[in-house]
């Protein structure tokens, strides 16, 4: 499928400007700033950062769940299809998640109701949506597990979530996700609970899926090695605010941030030849800045930025772009070595 | 067998009673099944497996925080499954733990300097005069402010309170430190400094480690030595270098190839 669609495919889901503010003790703060993206149809883009960077508030804020009441979009828009899911009722998007726009949580183990058997969890979303009756719902959520690879799907289909292994239940939540054909699937840390093993088949499961119905994917992880695998474009998140946006391999290939940078080079990644030097990890210094400093006119991460100079500490750097929709949120940006 | 092993395990076994089903015979599982490895002082060996393949099992029996069924575990000379009372106490100053996960690990109630300070006190070798000296020491050591001394663990970041673990840690001077998915609950760009932190101590300190992980990653920057477990046994056993250029049983490499890896996209690219 459209391999490098990048900007020019009309977007389906094009966020612009979106700001978030939530009220905590100490005011009112934006956990997102000025963050705009675009997504194609059938197109996939993941969010990394460290936690507390923003991500998982970006999917919130596309499903309408922000925390009530403290959390609110202040400012900017998310338009999906043409339509401002920043300004739309609570009744409009209630039927749109779950129908249009799905999402699959990082715990399937507390994400699934464990009173309810897993077929009845699938059919409910089904019942709701397409107004199916409880039978057609039951016989539509056996092929559903089929779908989603849970062997002999006739008996599980009546088992409940504790019958069933982590794997296994986030394929569930996979399926209740897929249930009514969604245009976009938000895939919130789908696998940080699972195994190795256990993940590579989610994300085979993911990838086959995009290609089968054509279902545009949002993962939101912090695992580098997991974005170089599923997307295409990544957009990475510090401090509630875009860093760095572009190609995958772009990005990987040549940081234009120092975040960006660090982040890459902060994990031991698993070589395929390894020899006896094991040079020392490069340390992002700090950690990322409590909720009171977002906001600030300055470049957040120039507290933990090597190269930061009195500029970043005196304004907030604007975007530079570069290639195939690449752009980087710091003032050199253009200097940084590969 | 060799004089500088530190650790010897042999044969060990580590079984859980399963429900009764009817009458008859108590039926177990093997959660550790016949694990046997040395290290060497001064070396990283470590321990991957997926979640229930017994590797923390292992480490927890061993540091005599699980009984044992059958087989041996020598620390130097020592066999340390048959101490009791004051000589298992005494024991548990040549080998300590660093936990999975900071923030349940520490005491809340107790000020950082008293947490690192409680394995001295316990031990009570030490002068009480010169234990005030050894914990301004250790602060420094793993990168802490003295200032930070009288905080509790609730004012301190994960990557923080990690540092506060490896200080109790290493406090009463171990031999072998056992690390259980020390870095695992920390954010990406903390892993790091922990990883980093813990080499350096193991050049400056001479520290012999004892690695359980899942991180097939982190396990390579980190070991000299791996073994991988899987259902209870060591599956394949081998130095760094042999283990991840040319591994040899089926799991160990469907457990690399699983991985994602940032290398294999630039080459697709």
């Amino acid at each position: 499928m459209n391999t490098h669609s990048g900007t020019s495919a009309p977007a389906l889901l094009s966020v612009k400007n979106l700001r978030v503010e939530i009220k905590t003790r100490d005011g009112v703060v934006p956990v997102i700033d000025d963050l705009s993206f675009d997504l194609p149809e059938g197109g996939n883009i993941s969010f990394v950062g460290e936690s507390g960077c923003g991500k998982s508030m970006t999917a919130l804020a596309l499903m309408g769940l922000l925390p009530q009441p403290a959390g609110r979009i202040a400012a900017g828009n998310i338009l999906f299809d043409g339509e401002d899911l920043a300004r739309a009722t609570d009744a409009r998007l209630r039927e749109i998640r779950g129908n249009d726009i799905s999402m699959i949580f990082q715990e399937p183990m507390t994400s699934l109701n464990p009173v309810y058997t897993i077929g009845e969890q699938i059919a409910e979303v089904l019942r709701r949506h397409q107004g199916k009756s409880r039978k057609e719902a039951h016989a539509r959520a056996i092929e559903l597990l089929d779908s989603v690879h849970i062997p002999s799907p006739q008996l599980r289909v009546d088992d409940y979530p504790h019958q069933l292994s982590g794997g296994q239940r986030q394929r569930v939540m996979i399926a209740i996700a897929l249930a009514c054909k969604p245009r976009i699937l938000i895939a919130d840390e789908p696998t940080t609970a699972l195994d190795v093993t256990v993940q590579a088949q989610i994300f085979d499961l993911l990838t086959e899926l995009r290609e089968v119905t054509g279902t545009a994917i949002i993962l939101i992880t912090h695992d580098m090695g997991a974005v170089a695998q599923m997307s295409e474009r990544m957009v990475v998140m510090y401090a509630g605010r875009k860093a760095e946006e572009g190609r995958v391999r772009d990005v990987i290939q040549q940081p234009r941030h120092p975040y960006t940078k660090g982040l890459i080079s902060a994990v031991p990644h698993l070589l395929d030849t390894i020899t006896d030097d094991r040079p020392e990890l490069l340390e992002i210094p700090g950690i990322v800045p409590p909720l009171t400093e977002f906001g600030r006119p300055n470049c957040l991460f120039a507290s933990r930025c090597d190269s930061a100079t009195e500029k970043c500490q005196a304004a907030r750097p604007g975007e530079i772009a570069f290639d195939n929709g690449h752009s980087s949120a710091c003032f050199y940006a253009d200097e940084m070595q590969p | 067998m060799s004089n500088d092993d530190i650790l010897r395990v042999k044969d060990l076994r580590v079984r859980f009673p399963l429900k009764r089903t009817g009458f008859g015979k108590r039926d177990y599982l093997y959660a550790v099944d016949g694990v046997s490895f040395n290290l060497k002082r001064g070396e990283t060996l470590a321990i991957v497996g997926e979640s229930g393949s017994g590797k923390t099992t292992t480490a927890l029996t061993i540091a005599r925080l699980q009984k044992a069924f059958s087989g041996s575990v020598q620390l130097g000379d020592i066999d340390l499954l048959a101490l009791k009372g004051a000589e298992l106490r005494d024991m548990r100053n040549r080998m300590q733990f660093i936990f999975q996960d900071p923030y349940s690990s520490l005491n809340p109630r107790l000020r950082a300097e008293d947490i690192v300070r409680e394995p001295l006190d316990n031990q009570n070798r030490m002068p009480a005069e010169q234990r005030d000296a050894r914990v301004e020491e250790l602060f420094s050591a793993v990168g802490l402010r003295p200032e930070q001394r009288r905080l509790f663990p609730h004012q301190f970041s994960g990557g923080q309170r990690q540092r506060i673990g490896i200080a109790r840690a290493l406090a009463t001077n171990p031999d072998l430190i056992i690390c259980d998915e020390p870095v695992s609950a920390l954010d990406v760009a903390v892993q790091a400094q922990i990883l980093n932190l813990l080499r350096r101590l193991q050049t400056d300190l001479g520290l012999t480690y004892l690695f359980i992980s899942h991180d097939l990653g982190v396990v390579q920057h980190m070991c000299d030595h791996v073994a991988v477990m899987y259902k209870g046994k060591i599956v394949e056993y081998a130095d760094r270098l042999t283990l991840f250029n040319h591994p040899q049983h089926d799991y160990t490499k469907a457990l690399l190839a699983a991985v994602p890896s940032v290398a294999s996209a630039l080459r697709q690219g």
